[in-house]
């Protein structure tokens, strides 16, 4: 287990250098006008040379390499260029992590609970109306591009519940749609990954076994086959944590909401490379903590799981 | 004597019997056949039986083939008004903005004055198009990589670490960082997208071409000297034929996703061509005021038809081509 651990981690510490130099590489692609902002115009070729030139950009693509991973370390990501001139982006960022963090929290919650419970629900109830609905609803979460549902769950249910359409921190309503829209795919892909796991549990030998011997339908489901069905569905929790960074994008600018995804879009609108480069350095860092985490969460839950046969692959 | 005779005209019975009737061609006849155990099953004839048998998938292909072929001869039809052009209204020679559906427009027209009818149809054209590029590279390079990566040992470990790391990214901050760096444009998203849509297809090829490699009938083929390249054009490349159609179909629901995404965050196609994306981003920003929330709700139902349908296609089709739900 040890082994296995210490293997998986240094593997996403090798993803996350990779994915911090090729995003640095990349962010030298743009082009160096997006280094001034608004100031651009007002500034000759001299007085710009000048200044690239103490931002250390005239220096060797190496160098500013190493650079960049000195200050990286000291948590420093540079400055923000036009959303708000000059001003540290981790500054920016610390005010805005702690919504991210409760509607993230409060959504993977919701997702579990309730995909879970529809799983179930439609894995006993299989072909009848509650499995149709629940396959209906995947169908639609899963097809459908986000992006639209979202919109029409704002422009809508705001509506008919009688709550303002953009979230407020004073008004706890205003905070109930936001955190169920961004659940929605992740309880559409709970509800489908659980109806499958206890389908295929339903029909083995042990569950035949439990019916000869007399015992009722529902501790059945509940003791047996539930447990089982739950080990392999751990690997599916970093799944919902992409889910809901891109569902996060999408809601907090939808409501306004004054977290991470929504300083995202408005950093893209503004080309503030730095802040861009920051937010994308973050998210991908939060994605291979969650599929490490899920990894290591599976590994513990299923003793089946043979961490020394070869394959290297997950 | 006789036992003799009898044996002498046997023999020559039988020799008769050879030259005459041994050799005939035998006509098929399916009753025979049924009784003989010989099956005239057909791969492809049964699995159309099955996918057929489906009311629902049965409906979902006819509307969208006729919806393909609308959308591909829409320009053509008689009185179709241009997608980009922006409409005057010939006493103010003002532009008609904000038009409700009526006869002349059947979906009204959007907040410059242009035809949303012929909008919608041109958007669906351009993001289909898209869908079907990103679509055939998917299966194309996913297929290649993936049948390489299961079938030539030495590639399996410096491919799943490749693997590893990028399945380890977001799908979704990938997209935004390839956008991001260039101008947008539709090669712009087609390559975003293509850059890691394979990766997954890739990883299922591998898995199931090791199940499939080490067969029988791979190993004897092997053993006559079969090379590599025909081995798995020839004994593994059939098995993926089902799931190149899945990928084809489901490509396209998950590409008008990701073009819905990246154009609602800003970094989608330039606004002057239309496409699905771009259309429920004008119809958002229109959305506080409810006599023009048409400007929403017609791509909407567009966007949502196109994505379930061609979402339960394929599934219904990946469930019928499995042989075991043949009957």
């Amino acid at each position: 287990m040890l082994k296995y651990s210490i293997k998986r981690l240094l593997q996403s510490l090798l993803t996350l250098f990779i994915i911090i130099t090729i995003v640095f590489l990349l962010m030298r692609l743009l082009p160096e006008e997006g280094y001034f902002g608004d100031a651009y115009d007002k500034m000759d070729e001299a007085q710009r040379e000048a200044i690239l030139k103490n931002m250390g950009l005239r220096d060797p693509l190496h160098i500013q390499l190493i650079n960049f991973y000195k200050k990286l370390f000291k948590g420093d990501l540079g400055q923000s260029i036009t959303f708000r001139p000059k001003v540290p982006v981790m500054e920016i960022i610390k005010e805005k992590v702690p919504y991210s963090l409760y509607f993230g929290l409060a959504s993977i919650a919701i997702s579990l609970l309730v995909g879970i419970g529809m799983g179930i629900l439609m894995a006993m109830n299989k072909s009848g109306f509650w499995d149709k609905f629940g396959t209906a609803y995947v169908v639609i979460i899963r097809a459908v591009p986000a992006a639209v549902y979202y919109l029409f769950i704002q422009l809508y249910l705001t509506g008919l519940f009688k709550v303002p359409m953009l979230f407020d921190i004073d008004k706890p309503k205003t905070w109930i749609l936001p955190a169920i829209s961004m659940s929605l795919g992740g309880i559409a892909s709970y509800a489908m990954w659980m109806r499958r796991y206890m389908v295929d549990e339903l029909n083995k030998d042990y569950v035949k076994l439990a019916r000869a011997k007399g015992l009722d339908n529902k501790k059945i489901m509940v003791r047996h086959i539930f447990r089982n069905a739950f080990v392999p569905l751990a690997q599916y929790l970093p799944a919902t944590i992409l889910f809901t960074i891109s569902g996060s994008i999408y809601i907090e600018s939808l409501y306004s909401i004054p977290g991470m995804g929504g300083l995202l879009v408005e950093a893209i609108k503004r080309q503030d490379n730095t802040l861009v480069q920051a937010l994308v350095l973050i998210y991908s860092s939060i994605g291979i903590v969650g599929l490490f985490l899920g990894d290591i969460l599976m590994a513990l839950f299923d003793p089946r799981i043979n961490l020394q046969g070869k394959g290297g692959a997950r | 004597m006789m036992i003799k005779k009898a044996v002498k005209q046997l023999a020559n019975n039988i020799e008769e019997y050879a030259e005459d009737e041994l050799f005939e061609f035998a006509e098929f006849n399916e009753e025979e056949a049924q009784r003989a155990g010989y099956s005239n099953y057909s791969y492809w004839r049964s699995t159309w039986k099955v996918f057929i048998s489906n009311r629902v998938a049965a409906f979902l292909l006819i509307l969208m083939i006729s919806l393909l072929l609308f959308t591909f001869i829409q320009p053509y039809l008689p009185n179709q008004k241009s997608p980009t052009k922006i409409y005057n209204d010939p006493v103010t020679n003002l532009p008609i903005k904000n038009h409700k559906p009526d006869k002349e427009f059947w979906f009204g027209t959007n907040s410059i004055g242009q035809d949303l009818w012929a909008r919608v149809w041109s958007g669906t054209r351009t993001s289909l198009l898209i869908s079907i590029i990103v679509g055939v590279w998917e299966a194309v390079v996913g297929i290649t990589i993936g049948a390489l990566w299961g079938y030539v040992r030495w590639l399996d470990r410096p491919l799943t670490e490749i693997y590893n790391v990028i399945d380890n990214i977001p799908k979704t901050i990938i997209l935004i960082l390839m956008t991001y760096i260039m101008k947008p444009s539709m090669a712009t998203m087609i390559i975003a997208i293509c850059s890691f849509s394979w990766i997954d297809m890739a990883r299922f090829v591998r898995n199931l071409t090791i199940i499939i490699r080490d067969r029988e009938y791979n190993l004897a083929s092997r053993c006559l000297g079969t090379p590599t390249s025909r081995i798995i054009t020839r004994n593994l490349l059939p098995y993926l034929v089902s799931v190149i159609m899945l990928t084809i179909a489901l490509s396209i629901p998950s590409t008008i996703g990701y073009e819905v995404f990246l154009t609602y965050i800003g970094l989608g196609l330039p606004v002057s061509i239309p496409s699905l994306g771009n259309l429920i981003n004008e119809g958002r920003l229109l959305i506080l005021n409810p006599s023009q929330r048409y400007q929403l709700i017609f791509p909407a139902i567009v966007i949502s038809v196109i994505t379930i349908s061609f979402y339960v296609l394929g599934n219904v089709f990946s469930d019928a081509a499995d042989p075991k739900n043949h009957v």
